[in-house]
């Protein structure tokens, strides 16, 4: 399989795994290690001064994946650069998934506010992984900015109903000059292998296989729907048409014609 | 004297400092982020502030997130 390049950096796969929602923390490790990802992402909060929980990178070996913190709760630019520096000082390399999600219920992206803070953030020598309405208006103006990638949503964060946005995220592949990440709402195993065949450049997944009855085999399950849809994508897919074509040759049947 | 950790109030006691707090508090200072009165600190600089009464402190760490 070819490797994915982001900002320089090579990677074997192309599922990025997300750590939220996980029952304990084995169960996280376990499948993230059963996704074949190298790349997870993780969220930065407060710590809980009077109830301190098991430290989640206790479980996440740094010299096997590449933790990408995001910037998710925050409702602006400004907050979203503050959690990205603190995500920094905390000792995680520049990289982040910027999301800056005002709306409580679609948690859909705040693409002004997006935009202005992957200006600054890129300034300051951050590896910018801006989560994105699937517009390739918008993921034009972030790639001028400089970004790493640009990570499109398939449905909303955690909904689990799949591509949605599919023709969108199709004219952002044809027309991007970074990796295209499709982010948020692949629930299934084909919901990614679709997004690949696509020619996405990699997934991230998360709510589907922390809520799956058996997260490990389905994030290896995913992990193979990546691949068999990097490989649909690379072996050239036929195209549609309306009408039959046959498989079978058209003459020497056993009748008189 | 005063402080506010992570919207919490909380004593502290004059001369103590961050690295103090923060070993008071338990936290292994490799695995968070400190904000001091909207200041983001690097590590090195925890044992260098002396706190003072109205401080304002955030003390972030990683949680699951996708």
């Amino acid at each position: 399989m070819d490797q994915l390049t982001i900002a320089g950096r090579t990677f074997r796969s192309r599922l990025m795994v997300g750590t939220g929602k996980f029952a304990s923390n084995q169960q996280m490790a376990a499948t993230i290690a059963a996704s074949g990802a190298e790349i997870v992402t993780v969220a930065l909060r407060r710590v809980n001064v009077d109830d301190q929980q098991d430290d989640l990178l206790n479980h996440i070996d740094r010299n096997k994946y590449l933790l990408l913190p995001n910037t998710s709760g925050a409702r602006d630019a400004e907050e979203a650069i503050r959690l990205a520096r603190l995500a920094r000082a905390a000792g995680c390399e520049p990289w982040v998934k910027l999301e800056v999600t005002p709306d409580p219920y679609y948690l859909l992206p705040d693409p002004i506010e997006t935009l202005k803070a992957a200006e600054v953030l890129v300034k300051e020598g951050f590896i910018v992984l801006p989560y994105i309405n699937a517009d390739p208006v918008l993921a034009k103006h972030l790639q001028e900015v400089g970004v790493a990638t640009v990570m499109p949503l398939g449905a909303p964060i955690g909904t689990n109903k799949g591509l949605k946005t599919r023709d969108n995220v199709a004219i952002i592949i044809e027309q991007a000059i970074v990796p295209v990440v499709v982010d948020a709402g692949l629930g299934a195993p084909s919901h990614a292998a679709e997004a690949m065949e696509l020619g996405a450049d990699a997934v991230l997944v998360n709510t589907a296989m922390a809520v799956a009855g058996n997260p490990t085999m389905m994030a290896e399950a995913f992990g193979k729907a990546v691949e068999a849809g990097r490989m649909g994508y690379l072996a050239g897919l036929g195209k549609q048409r309306n009408q039959a074509e046959a498989s079978s040759p058209l003459t020497g049947f056993l009748r008189e014609e | 004297m005063n402080i506010t950790v992570n919207n919490q109030i909380r004593t502290a006691s004059a001369g103590q400092t961050l690295a103090d707090l923060i070993n008071e508090m338990g936290l292994d200072a490799a695995r968070i982020a400190v904000e001091y009165n909207r200041d983001i600190l690097t590590r090195d600089t925890l044992a260098t502030i002396s706190l003072q009464d109205g401080d304002v402190i955030e003390i972030v760490n990683f949680v699951g997130g996708g």
